[in-house]
């Protein structure tokens, strides 16, 4: 079950000032974002330090996909301040791995597994590749990462015949690839049946763990990794609240997030139910 | 013209003796490798229609340059290029946020598009009196029709193609596949989809000039469609599908010479025959290697 948390508090504890802050991958202070002239969320202010695994919570269209773009550095901020691995969003995003929210890919997409996986760690360089040493680099980076993965047996398939258990493998492994030190991912456990929920998020989770890597992932449902999460940030009504999980995912914080009576409930197996959380207004829909 | 000796060195003598027909073949050349690069990805990108479209706004842009007395050429590259432009602008038909593996068909607007450019194409046919056997050839291609300026120009925009398709390689084939993750690591996803259509519209165009506006498809799609089809890897499948642009091209323009028929047929059969030969492969392998997985499987 839970294994004890010992990273980030022991160790900061011992240093101060400019070496805490340097821990910090994102972090957003009283941020607002607006779409289209609406202000989809404000006074978001956040953290998330070194190999963090955090998940962004929330009803549907309430702008978690939002805060993710614009960590990225694709939508700009309204007001506030973000900062992304100690500079401003999409500075640095050579060294951020990103799996958007996605549906699969068509069965009849004759690439395979691998050659998705390389675009991952060259595909934005002009030009051909020319069989240089660094192409057998960038080769042997990308079967280490797959076998990291555990996609060795179909990696080598045409991507659109995998299964969306190994389809999501390859494409956490092409966020991976180019070592970065923040993964941002939407929804990646959606769309997947239960069984590959449970081994996908237990990828991540040790991904996390053994690369030091901080996790930020969108999540419609806590309960998959609920027991490994360091943090949650947990959007509604245009606001966000941050902490540990037993400490937001509770009937009082949530009431006074949403400003309407919320109940925790938690059966026997340690899941929790959120109960009588309204979803968005139509019009705030994903996108 | 002589016939058929069945000696292969007499035969390829015979067929280069003739001027037209080394214009042809060195034609022929060119739009081959071009076509099969330009295929390979307009395939994976599921852009054919659009594909189809630039080819048949070619079109009028030959048969007003005939009209204007200019050389047909500049006519083919002028409106496939302006198409290019102009369905790349359209709203709709360049969609960034578009799904995994490939672009949704811009179907509505470019069939649009191609329905008004075959009504003026056939407008300049008509405005050009006299010129009624010309339509067969820039709907279904001539051996006879190419000249030594056009091969110098089909060279040319050739060359530039290649070259910027080298250029744009990988960011193309990032933005092809998987165009959230290519924009969020900084390719121009736009402007690389724009660019390609540019390019498209090139390839399009000198297609024409050899297989006729109809008949593009025998050298842009179903050589790349063959290759995707026997494998799945990028590099080779690049390859193969110039391969085949070349095989079928050479040796439809060699049946061409011999035989009464036209050369849009000939090429047009031997890439359906490739087409077809693939295909019958990809099921066959990919039913052997299912009954081997299961093999490998049922003990377990």
């Amino acid at each position: 079950m839970p294994a004890p948390r010992t990273v980030p508090a022991v160790e900061s504890a011992g240093v101060v000032g400019e070496a805490a802050l340097d821990r910090t991958v994102v972090s957003l202070h009283r941020a607002a974002v607006k779409v289209g002239g609406r202000t989809i969320w404000s006074e978001v202010t956040l953290a998330v330090g070194t190999g963090e695994f955090v998940a962004v919570l929330g009803p549907n269209g309430v702008g978690k996909s939002t805060l993710l773009k614009a960590i990225l550095g694709l939508l700009p901020l309204s007001a506030g301040e973000l900062r992304v691995l100690g500079a401003a969003p999409g500075r640095h995003n050579s060294r951020v791995g990103y799996l958007p929210q996605r549906r699969a890919f068509d069965p009849s997409t004759r690439i395979r597994g691998v050659d998705v996986v390389r675009l991952g760690f060259d595909g934005d360089r002009w030009g051909v590749p020319l069989p240089t040493r660094r192409a057998r680099r960038a080769a042997d980076r990308v079967r280490e990462v797959i076998s990291l993965v555990g996609a060795q047996s179909y990696a080598h398939r045409p991507i659109g015949q995998c299964s969306g258990g190994e389809q999501q493998r390859l494409l956490i492994a092409q966020a991976l690839v180019r070592r970065p030190e923040l993964l941002v991912l939407d929804e990646p456990l959606d769309s997947l049946d239960v069984t590959n929920q449970a081994s996908v998020s237990a990828l991540i989770q040790s991904v996390c763990r053994s690369q030091n890597v901080a996790v930020l992932l969108v999540a419609h449902d806590v309960n998959p990794i609920l027991q490994s999460l360091d943090q949650v940030v947990y959007l509604a009504h245009g606001g966000a609240v941050m902490g540990p999980p037993e400490e937001v995912i509770t009937a009082d914080t949530l009431t006074m997030l949403y400003g309407t009576p919320i109940d925790v409930l938690r059966d026997r197996a340690g899941r929790l139910v959120v109960v009588g959380q309204p979803d968005a207004p139509p019009e705030h829909r994903h996108r | 013209m002589t016939g058929l000796t069945w000696n292969l060195a007499d035969d390829i003598r015979q067929v280069l003796s003739f001027h037209f027909m080394v214009n042809a073949l060195r034609a022929g050349t060119i739009v081959a490798i071009v076509a099969g690069a330009i295929g390979y990805f307009m395939v994976l990108r599921r852009q054919s229609f659009a594909g189809h479209t630039l080819a048949v706004i070619g079109f009028p842009g030959a048969a007003g340059a005939t009209w204007l007395g200019i050389n047909a050429g500049f006519g083919y590259f002028g409106f496939c290029i302006a198409g290019a432009l102009i369905i790349g602008a359209l709203p709709g038909s360049a969609r960034p946020d578009a799904g995994l593996g490939g672009y949704g068909e811009e179907s509505a607007v470019i069939g649009t598009v191609q329905a008004f450019a075959l009504a003026c194409g056939f407008l300049f046919v008509s405005l050009y009196k006299g010129f009624l056997s010309g339509i067969n050839s820039l709907l279904f291609g001539t051996i006879t029709g190419v000249t030594d300026d056009q091969v110098i120009v089909l060279l040319v925009a050739g060359a530039c193609c290649l070259v910027a398709l080298a250029a744009l390689g990988r960011p193309l084939l990032f933005a092809s596949v998987d165009p959230g993750v290519a924009r969020a690591r900084g390719v121009p996803v736009r402007l690389v989809n724009a660019a390609f259509l540019v390019l498209l519209g090139v390839a399009a165009a000198g297609t024409s000039q050899v297989t006729g506006s109809l008949l593009v498809f025998a050298l842009l799609v179903a050589p790349a469609a063959t290759a995707s089809r026997l494998t799945a890897r990028p590099a080779l499948g690049l390859t193969l599908s110039i391969a085949v642009a070349l095989l079928v091209t050479w040796a439809g323009e060699t049946i061409a010479f011999f035989s009464p028929y036209p050369i849009g047929f000939w090429v047009t059969t031997l890439a359906f025959g490739c087409y077809l030969a693939a295909t019958a492969y990809r099921l066959t392998a990919d039913r052997l290697g299912r009954s081997a997985f299961r093999l490998v499987r049922s003990p377990a």
